[in-house]
C-alpha cells in the first residue's frame, strides 16, 4: 500500500504568546536588575549568615519539629480516623469531638495555650474527680518549650490529617470489605491487611504535602514560646543587627531549600503510588518509578480517588 | 431417615428501612444439594443469600446453618444478638462468591487464597501456601498463582475468588451472580469449576441468570419474584413447565 502523504500545515498564529513573553521577560529583567543594583538587599550580609552555625542549629530545629509534630499528627489521626469508624459510638464521638475542637480553633492559639500549660495545670494529679488523689507531680518537671510546640503542632496536624485517612480509608470499595467480612476476617484485621494497603495511595500524597506545609508552620511556634526554629533566630540576630531584610532572606533561602528537597521526595512518592495516572496507563505497566504492587491495585480500580481531598489548614 | 438440612430458612423477612425487600422466605438445602435460586433483578435473590451468612441482617424469622442459628441465640424466650466475634465463627462455615469478585487487589492469587487461613484460621505461611497451590491446581490456576488480580481475566480472577473461599474448607458455597460481570466467552470456565465443585458434593446456593446451569447442575429450583418464592422444585418442571404464571412469563423472556 502507498504510504499517504502526511498533512504539513502551518499552526494558528500565536501573538499573544510573545506578547507573553515580553512581559515576563520585561517584570524578570527589572526583578534581577533590583537584585543586583539595590544595595538594601546587602547580599555580604546574607552570604555571611548563610550557614552561621546559629543558623544551621536553628535549620536543625525547625526539621525537629517538623518531623516531631509530623509523627505524632499521623499517629493521632489514624488512631482517630479508625475511632472515627468504629462500631462503639463512644469512640466515634471522642473523635469527632477532637477533630471538632483542634481544627475549630487556629493553630497560633493552641500554641500559646501549651505555653501557658504550666500556669493552668501547675500540678498534674492522677485521682478520681471530686474524690481522693492519688499521685501528683510538679508540672515544671516536664515542661519543656519544644516537646509541647511538637505537641500542639502534632495535635492540630492530626485532627486534619485524620480527614484524609478517613478520606482514604473510604475511597477502598466496600466489596473488599465484604470478602474479607465473609471470609471470617475480623474487623480489625480487615482495616489493617485488606483496606489500609489500598487506602495509602490516597493518605500518603496529600500527607507529603501537609509535611511541606507543617516545615513553615513550624515557624508560629514562637507562640509557646520556642526561640529555636529558623525563623525566630534570624529574625533575631537581623533585628539585633539592623539588618531585617538580609536575614529574612536567609530564612527564605532556607524554606524553599528544604521545600525544594521535600517536593522531589512528594513527586516521588506520588508516582510510586500513581496518583494521577488512570487505570489503563497502569494496565499497560506505563508508569516509570511505580511499585508493582501499587499498579496491579491501581489497575483493579478499588480505589476511588476523592477529588475534594486536599486539606490545607 | 430425617438428617437437619444444610440450610434451613424460616419466615425470614427483609426491611431496608421502609422497603420491605424478603417478604417471609421459607427455604431448606439439603446437605450436598444444590439450590439455584433465579428470578428478575430486584426480586430479592442477592439479599436473601447475603442474609446467610450475615452480610445483611434479616429482620424477622430465623436462619439456620446445619441446625445452628445465625447471628442470634436463643435462651428462655429472649433472643441476644452474637458478638462480631461470634458472627465471625459462623462465617468461617460459609464460603461465598461475589458478582464482581473482590479479590484483594494488593496481592497475588496465592496470597489472596493464602490470607484467611493463615489470619483467621492461623496457619503457618507454608502450610497456608501449600493449601493455597491444592486450591488454586483446584480451579486450574496453578500457573498464575503469582499473578495480581489485575494481572488476570475476569473468568480467572473468578475462580481465584472460588479457590480463595474454598481454602476456608466450607460446608456450603454460596454463589451471587458469579457470571454476571464477566464477558460471555469467560463465562464458561467459571461455570465448569461449580460444576466440579458440585459434583464434589458441596453444597451450594447459586444465585444466578444462567438458566442452563441451572437445568444442568441444580437440584433444586428456586424462582424468586418481588420478595417470595413463587415456584420451587425440579430444575426441568420449574423451567419448562412452571405452573405458576410469574415463573412462566420470566422463562418467556429469558429463554
Amino acid at each position: 500500500m502507498q504510504r499517504p502523504e502526511l498533512i504539513d500545515a502551518r499552526p494558528v498564529p500565536r501573538p499573544s504568546l510573545w506578547i507573553w513573553a515580553g512581559i515576563v521577560v520585561l517584570v524578570a529583567a527589572a526583578f534581577i536588575y533590583d537584585l543586583f543594583t539595590n544595595g538594601n538587599y546587602r547580599w555580604d550580609v546574607v552570604a555571611d549568615h548563610l550557614f552561621d552555625p546559629r543558623v544551621l542549629s536553628a535549620v536543625v530545629w525547625t526539621l525537629i519539629l517538623t518531623v516531631g509534630a509530623m509523627v505524632l499528627g499521623i499517629t493521632m489521626a489514624v488512631t482517630m480516623a479508625v475511632m472515627r469508624m468504629s462500631t462503639n459510638p463512644i469512640l466515634r464521638g471522642v473523635a469527632w469531638a477532637y477533630i471538632w475542637f483542634f481544627r475549630g480553633t487556629p493553630i497560633f492559639t493552641q500554641l500559646i495555650f501549651w505555653g501557658l500549660f504550666v500556669v493552668l495545670w501547675p500540678t498534674i494529679t492522677l485521682g478520681i474527680p471530686f474524690g481522693p488523689e492519688l499521685f501528683s507531680v510538679d508540672s515544671n518537671v516536664f515542661y519543656t518549650p519544644a516537646l509541647f510546640a511538637i505537641i500542639g503542632l502534632g495535635l492540630n496536624e492530626g485532627a486534619y490529617l485524620s480527614e484524609i485517612v478517613r478520606a482514604g480509608l473510604n475511597s477502598v470499595d466496600k466489596g473488599q470489605w465484604e470478602a474479607a467480612t465473609a471470609l471470617g476476617m475480623k474487623r480489625s484485621k480487615t482495616l489493617w491487611r485488606i483496606v489500609m494497603p489500598q487506602a495509602m495511595r490516597v493518605i500518603v500524597p496529600p500527607t507529603g504535602n501537609e509535611t511541606i506545609s507543617m516545615l513553615k508552620t513550624t515557624s508560629l511556634v514562637l507562640a509557646v514560646p520556642v526561640s529555636l526554629e529558623l525563623q525566630f533566630v534570624t529574625n533575631a540576630i537581623g533585628n539585633k543587627a539592623f539588618l531585617p531584610i538580609p536575614l529574612l532572606i536567609v530564612a527564605a533561602i532556607w524554606y524553599l531549600f528544604i521545600t525544594s528537597v521535600l517536593m522531589v521526595f512528594q513527586s516521588r512518592l506520588e508516582r510510586y503510588y500513581g496518583k494521577g495516572f488512570d487505570d489503563s496507563e497502569a494496565d499497560r505497566g506505563k508508569v516509570k518509578g511505580m511499585s508493582k504492587r501499587q499498579q496491579a491495585i491501581l489497575a483493579s480500580g478499588t480505589v476511588h480517588d476523592d477529588p475534594n481531598l486536599e486539606v490545607t489548614p | 431417615m430425617t438428617t437437619t438440612p444444610m440450610v434451613d430458612i424460616r419466615g425470614v423477612h427483609k426491611f431496608f428501612g421502609e422497603l420491605h425487600v424478603l417478604k417471609g422466605i421459607d427455604l431448606q438445602v439439603q446437605r450436598g444439594e444444590v439450590c439455584v435460586v433465579l428470578g428478575p433483578s430486584g426480586s430479592g435473590k442477592s439479599t436473601l443469600i447475603r442474609c446467610i451468612n450475615e452480610l445483611e441482617q434479616i429482620s424477622a424469622g430465623r436462619l439456620y446453618v446445619d441446625g445452628e442459628l445465625m447471628g442470634l441465640r436463643e435462651e428462655d424466650g429472649t433472643l441476644y444478638r452474637l458478638s462480631d466475634e461470634q458472627i465471625a465463627k459462623q462465617r468461617e462455615r460459609v464460603g461465598m462468591v461475589f458478582q464482581r469478585f473482590n479479590l484483594f487487589p494488593h496481592m497475588t492469587a496465592r496470597e489472596n487464597v493464602m490470607e484467611a487461613p493463615r489470619q483467621v484460621r492461623g496457619l503457618r505461611k507454608d502450610e497456608a501456601a501449600k493449601l493455597a497451590d491444592e486450591q488454586l491446581a483446584r480451579v486450574g490456576l496453578s500457573d498464575r498463582a503469582d499473578h495480581y488480580p489485575a494481572q488476570l481475566s475476569g473468568g480467572q480472577q473468578q475462580r481465584v475468588a472460588i479457590a480463595r473461599a474454598l481454602a476456608m474448607e466450607p460446608e456450603l458455597m454460596l454463589f451471587d451472580e458469579p457470571t454476571s460481570a464477566l464477558d460471555p466467552e469467560l463465562v464458561g470456565e467459571v461455570l465448569g469449576v461449580m460444576q466440579e465443585l458440585a459434583a464434589s458434593g458441596m453444597t451450594m446456593i447459586v444465585v444466578t441468570h444462567e438458566v442452563g446451569f441451572a437445568r444442568e447442575v441444580g437440584d433444586q429450583v428456586v424462582f424468586m419474584d418481588d420478595g417470595v418464592i413463587v415456584e420451587r422444585g425440579e430444575p426441568r418442571q420449574v423451567i419448562d413447565s412452571p405452573r405458576e404464571q410469574r415463573t412462566k412469563d420470566f422463562f418467556d423472556k429469558v429463554l
